[in-house]
């Protein structure tokens, strides 16, 4: 009986402790010290790209070993002093050949699976929800254009405002919020010059074109929800390295509580003329797509 | 092995060091000889290099550590990594692979007096230089150019740099791209027309067919440069709107224009350093090429191929999945004739007798490091995993391998090589090959840490990053420290050379050397192969 009223307490706590942590969701998706290979993936896109590029990266080491090995054999074997005399042998058919179709050969095992995924990766296939992303020089404003259509700015965190555990030149005022478990549309464009919007974890990185609409996809399981964070990826101008990107993959309960909220918060903080001004010119210019 | 007569010359030859040409600094400003303009544009390239590495190390010193060190002006960044691209690539490695090596050698090499055009010669080295001023006042007047080396719209239009910076690094593009259209015109008249007797195609040393695979390449390559140059300029002083999506223009129609000439670029820059290496390799190795023919048609297949793949430097800016499919493959196909180029610099080492000096060297290292470059490039040519890649430092890792370290280091092979017949003394072989080693090291210290922050998603182009990268760009800016003491070991030997080295004979590198440079004096006297050798053999690897 005492057993089980501790775990009762222990799981009410644990909930509790969950809670907080969906709060402040666990970061997920951030650069870590001296890291040398990809961050955690959180969508299947990334998990196949991750998979592929170990494909392609082990047959490249092979490559690279053997060719070494070669040229360790020709320093050790064919040097002036042990082996004095050059041969003049200068073709052999079978070696040439080889050469050239054995790397056709390869290329062909890498190109299979290297479109797979570019088709895979390219569109949506049933998006249950669409999230507009515009880029400016230099800050990055979203779009809920199927949760009530408010939309906000997110803005670079100043050096000097970061509260304790914030990754400087990562973290914004205002996070994109989206939710687990959901297929979910990026439409992306500019309003002055080209940017890129990427989050290594996702999968995505795409330019924001002005005059264009790019489109992309994501969907990340409940098992990843987290922050992620990413970075414009195309030179902007003088404050490129200053408009980061963060996302936090909430569960689709939260996500609809969040909705409610930044409905009222985001509706009040927008009678500011240049927020309405992007809105309407891109909702239209989706309408006339 | 080639059997020539062209020792010949030297009955006659004589007054040929002696002959009336222009001294002081008439000589080199009116100079249509092909060995002073091939010295001219080498001279260049080493001013140039000042420059352009100076850019590079303040970048890297200023990456060294997160946090702004002390370039505070973030634009300023930007205005130095632009110069930095367009002064290396073409103020540096153009000049050095194309102008230089090839003025001097392609008429030594296939046996006759001088270029087809000697005055033409002249103009496209003063256009040349008359860039690389234009280029280094882009860099002060009107704000500086801080669009990267590819000057994407709108970045670069009007609105966003309305100082007069991006007018003079277009104008600067324009007048180096003249000076090469004409430089390549007179390469490929020089190389059809004015062949030594028996010097079919087929056995022209392989340096030749890569300047003449390479003269191609400009003489297609440049004019759409000069387009795109053209209407970007009409863009910003003339309201135009090729460009601008509000007056129905399109600024990836640029990236279009403009990748149509930078990829090809990219073996503009590489070929004539196959050339080289395929030249040092044989020498050293005392055997003729193995599969010559394979490897001219190799050089051929790169550049025609060349010309098919250029949005793979686009995959992110969305166009539809079929075009990228396309890119992807066609990309690709370029792996086989590079592996064919690579296996046959092996196999002609292969049962040779090889002496490791410091050409030898460089072309070993060579080898090894564009294989490294070359299957990062495999990597990139996927679009699906260029998602994760596109503008981070793996990309910066990629192309350094092959034009930094590759292209380079062909530079440098040349330089050791030649050398002795430029200036007719032998440089420190013991110097040299420390000055090898260091290099190499320093380079792989580095750009092989950028691989792993390019993984971890650093973004190119930025003055200060995340915290989390500092560790890896730490050491590659401590790499660069390394890199910069060989360069300048490089420079001490150059004086060294010029100053205290040894006479250097005709021929330093005995037998394996069978082209036609080394059957005249070092240096090279002022004019040579006045009477034309003659070629009776079948040359270095074919028979
Ligand atoms: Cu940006």
């Amino acid at each position: 009986m005492i057993k089980s009223r501790w775990m009762l307490f222990l799981f009410v706590l644990f909930s509790a402790g969950a809670i907080a942590a969906g709060a402040h969701a666990e970061v997920i998706g951030a650069p870590q010290p001296w890291e040398w290979y990809f961050r955690t993936a959180a969508t299947p896109v990334q998990e196949d790209l991750i998979w592929f590029h170990d494909l392609i990266f082990w047959v490249e080491v092979v490559i690279v070993l053997f060719v070494m090995a070669l040229m360790i054999y020709i320093v050790v074997k064919f040097n002036a002093k042990a082996n004095p005399t050059p041969s003049t042998r200068t073709h052999n058919t079978f070696l040439e050949v080889i050469w050239t179709v054995l790397p056709v050969l390869i290329l062909v095992v890498i190109a299979v699976p290297s479109l797979r995924l570019l088709f895979f990766m390219d569109k949506a296939k049933n998006p249950e929800m669409t999230l507009k992303i515009t880029s400016h020089q230099w800050y990055w404003s979203y779009q809920y254009v199927d949760n009530g259509g408010f939309g906000f700015d997110s803005n670079l965190i100043p050096e000097a405002d970061l509260k304790p555990g914030q990754l400087r030149l990562l973290d914004v005022d205002n996070r994109v919020v989206l939710p687990a478990d959901t297929e979910i549309r990026l439409l992306m464009t500019s309003e002055d010059v080209i940017h890129n919007w990427a989050v290594q974890s996702f999968g995505v990185r795409l330019d924001t074109v002005p005059g264009r609409i790019n489109e992309t996809w994501m969907k990340v399981p409940a098992a990843k929800i987290g922050t992620y964070y990413g970075q414009c990826s195309e030179l902007c101008g003088v404050n490129h390295a200053y408009m980061p990107i963060a996302v936090d993959i909430v569960s689709k309960q939260d996500f609809q509580r969040w909705v409610e909220q930044a409905k009222t918060k985001f509706a009040s903080a927008d009678d500011a003329a240049p927020m309405k001004v992007v809105q309407a010119e891109t909702q239209s210019s989706i309408d006339a797509r | 092995m080639a059997d020539t007569h062209a020792h010949a010359h030297h009955d006659h030859g004589d007054h040929g060091e002696h002959a009336h040409h222009p001294t002081g600094w008439r000589r080199w400003l009116y100079s249509t000889n092909h060995k002073d303009i091939g010295t001219l544009y080498l001279v260049l390239a080493i001013i140039a290099s000042f420059v352009g590495v100076g850019f590079s190390m303040m970048m890297r010193l200023e990456l060294a550590e997160p946090g702004l060190q002390f370039i505070h002006d973030q634009h300023f960044y930007n205005v130095i990594l632009t110069a930095h691209g367009l002064i290396m690539v073409f103020f540096v490695v153009m000049p050095a692979l194309i102008g230089g090596f090839g003025n001097w050698f392609i008429p030594l090499m296939i046996g006759c007096p001088d270029m087809a055009f000697p005055r033409m010669n002249n103009i496209s080295f003063w256009l040349t230089a008359a860039g690389l001023i234009l280029v280094a006042l882009s860099t002060v007047v009107g704000g500086g150019a801080g669009t990267g080396w590819t000057v994407y719209p709108p970045l670069s239009n009007h609105t966003f740099h309305p100082g007069m910076s991006v007018d003079f690094a277009i104008l600067s593009l324009h007048l180096a791209g003249a000076g090469s259209i004409l430089g390549a015109i007179n390469f490929i008249t020089t190389i059809v027309n004015m062949r030594a007797p028996g010097m079919t195609f087929h056995r022209m040393p392989l340096f030749i067919w890569a300047m003449f695979i390479t003269a191609f390449l400009l003489l297609l390559a440049l004019p759409v440069l000069a387009g795109a140059l053209t209407m970007l300029l009409t863009d910003r002083n003339f309201h135009t709107a090729f460009f601008e999506p509000s007056g129905g223009g399109d600024p990836i129609f640029w990236q279009h224009l403009f990748w149509f000439f930078g990829h090809p670029e990219v073996y503009i820059m590489i070929i004539p350093a196959f050339g080289i290496i395929s030249q040092v390799v044989s020498t050293f190795s005392k055997k003729p090429v193995f599969g010559y023919l394979g490897m001219a048609y190799a050089m051929a297949s790169i550049g025609v191929v060349g010309f098919v793949v250029w949005a793979h430097h686009m995959f992110t800016v969305g166009f539809n999945v079929e075009t990228r499919a396309y890119f992807i493959i066609a990309t690709m196909v370029i792996a086989v004739p590079t592996g064919i180029k690579i296996f046959s610099w092996l196999a002609t080492m292969w049962g040779g007798s090889i002496e490791f000096k410091t050409p030898m060297l460089y072309a070993f290292g060579f080898i090894f490091l564009f294989v490294v470059g070359g299957v990062t490039g495999v990597t990139l040519s996927n679009a699906p995993v260029d998602m994760a890649f596109h503008d981070t430092y793996f990309v910066i890792a990629h192309f350094h391998y092959v034009l930094s370290i590759a292209a380079m280091f062909a530079i440098f092979t040349g330089m050791y090589y030649w050398l002795p017949k430029m200036c007719g003394k032998m440089y420190n072989e013991k110097l040299g090959q420390w000055q090898f080693w260091i290099t190499f090291v320093g380079v792989n210290i580095l750009f092989f840490p950028q691989h792993f922050l390019g993984m971890a998603g650093m973004p190119r182009r930025i003055a200060d990053y995340p915290d989390a990268f500092a560790g890896w760009n730490m050491v590659s800016s401590s790499g660069a420290v390394v890199s910069l003491v060989g360069a300048l070991l490089f420079f001490y030997i150059l004086w060294d050379t010029l100053r205290n080295g040894a006479k250097a004979p005709a021929n330093p590198w005995g037998i394996g050397a069978t082209t036609l440079e080394w059957t005249v004096d070092s240096p090279a006297p002022f004019h040579t192969h006045e009477i034309l050798p003659e070629i009776k053999a079948e040359p270095a690897g074919h028979h």
